[in-house]
């Protein structure tokens, strides 16, 4: 195996990317999925505002979808910028 | 290093393989298995006069939840005594994937399984008249629960089995080794999320016998949607077995498929956790809310549509570094 330094900075950078999607993939999915089971049992209590809990859910869920994009531009970053 | 007989090569990968999918393949049933026997206790304790109903009905939840177990307890048996007809060094890397991919594979299942068991346990207690529809509901949701390690075995089986003789061990090794840790990592989430739906279900059919019929399909659409991480994780494996590679003896190829492999399994996890969230919030009030059932599925299947996103930015890493880096 043939390695050289600039082949141990790419190797770096592709399993840095790997890590950075995969790790950072699982808190926004979780906290995702905690917000849409919150808004189901709010609108099992009150179907009348399913609307407006919808919306606050889908607010929410954005938010907290931010750390999953961050994660995402990291690793695009590592895999063709860097 | 690598100048070592082959047949040591493939002995050290079996046996570590052999290791690590028994090792961590038990983790998720004894835990599984525990919860059902300690929703028994708390239900017999409650209710002594249908405890042999209960004793019958926590050992059925039991053996489906130990199913994982066994998987594991296959895979492992097979790595220590298979004979290997080519031993190359790119089947050592394989074995390895193998053993790695059913270990991580089973531990969602197990946890999963377990859910369903203990609550349909929990439900007999308080609907004793209604036995006969929670176990039904239980074997159900077990049984979807049980997918994502039987995606793991399958890919684990075909490390094990197929020749991929002609293909260069530089990048290949990392390709299988990556194709394991795909399917096994993406396979835990799916198959927690898939228990805490069946779990809900269970709950909510004790609840309100009437609503079986919607409270089932509820969860099973649920279910549905929390198995597509691991399914993600299996397309990924897939690619990373079949595809063939350019011969490249630079760190760089190897790496990028294994790391094509982490993204997808890690990045699979948490999704399949949090659609399964959902799906446990969505099955629970169905049953409490019957004729708001519409409403409800629609949110969660929104509410998990949002969740899923990640699994696919993840998928989208592994592809860009299958394909195009």
């Amino acid at each position: 195996m043939a390695i050289e330094g600039a082949d141990i900075v790419k190797a770096a950078a592709f399993i840095g990317a790997g890590i950075a999607m995969g790790l950072g993939a699982i808190g926004p999915g979780v906290g995702e999925g905690i917000t849409a089971a919150k808004a189901c049992e709010a609108i099992g209590k009150n179907p009348r505002e399913a609307g407006l809990l919808t919306r606050t859910m889908l607010v929410g869920q954005a938010v907290a979808e931010s750390t999953g994009i961050y994660s995402l531009v990291i690793a695009l970053l590592l895999l063709f910028v860097v | 290093m690598l100048g070592f007989d082959i047949q040591i090569w493939i002995k050290t990968a079996a046996f570590v393989g052999a290791g690590i999918a028994m090792g961590l393949g038990a983790i998720g049933a004894a835990i599984g298995i525990g919860y059902t026997a300690a929703c028994a206790n708390i239900a017999t304790s409650r209710n002594t006069k249908i405890s042999g109903t209960l004793f019958k009905s926590m050992l059925v939840g039991q053996a489906i939840t130990e199913s994982t177990a066994i998987f594991s307890l296959v895979i492992a048996v097979l790595l220590i005594y298979l004979d290997i007809p080519k031993p190359t060094l790119l089947k050592a890397a394989a074995l390895l994937g193998a053993g790695i991919c059913m270990g991580f594979g089973a531990f969602g299942s197990g946890v999963g399984s377990g859910m369903p068991a203990g609550k349909a346990c929990l439900g007999i207690e308080r609907q004793p008249a209604m036995t006969g529809r929670l176990m039904t509901t239980m074997l159900i949701g077990s049984a979807v629960c049980q997918t994502p390690a039987i995606f793991a075995m399958v890919i684990s089986l075909m490390l094990i089995f197929i020749d991929f003789g002609n293909s260069p061990l530089f990048p290949t090794w990392a390709a299988l080794i990556g194709a394991g840790l795909s399917t096994g990592l993406a396979a835990i989430g799916s198959g927690y999320g898939g228990g805490l739906a069946a779990g809900a279900s269970c709950e909510g059919v004790a609840r309100q016998p009437q609503s079986v019929g919607t409270v089932i399909t509820a969860m099973l659409v649920g279910q549905a949607v929390a198995q597509t991480a691991s399914i993600f994780g299996l397309l990924i494996s897939f690619i990373l077995m079949f595809k063939t590679y350019p011969e490249s003896t630079t760190l760089s190829a190897s790496m990028a498929l294994l790391s094509a492999g982490i993204s997808m399994g890690f990045g699979g996890i948490g999704p399949g956790i949090g659609n399964g969230l959902a799906a446990e919030g969505a099955v629970k009030w169905v049953a409490r809310n019957l004729e708001h059932s519409g409403d409800l599925i629609r949110t969660m299947l929104v509410g998990q549509a949002v969740s899923q996103s990640t699994a696919i930015y993840a998928m989208v890493v592994s592809l860009v570094l299958i394909f195009v880096v």
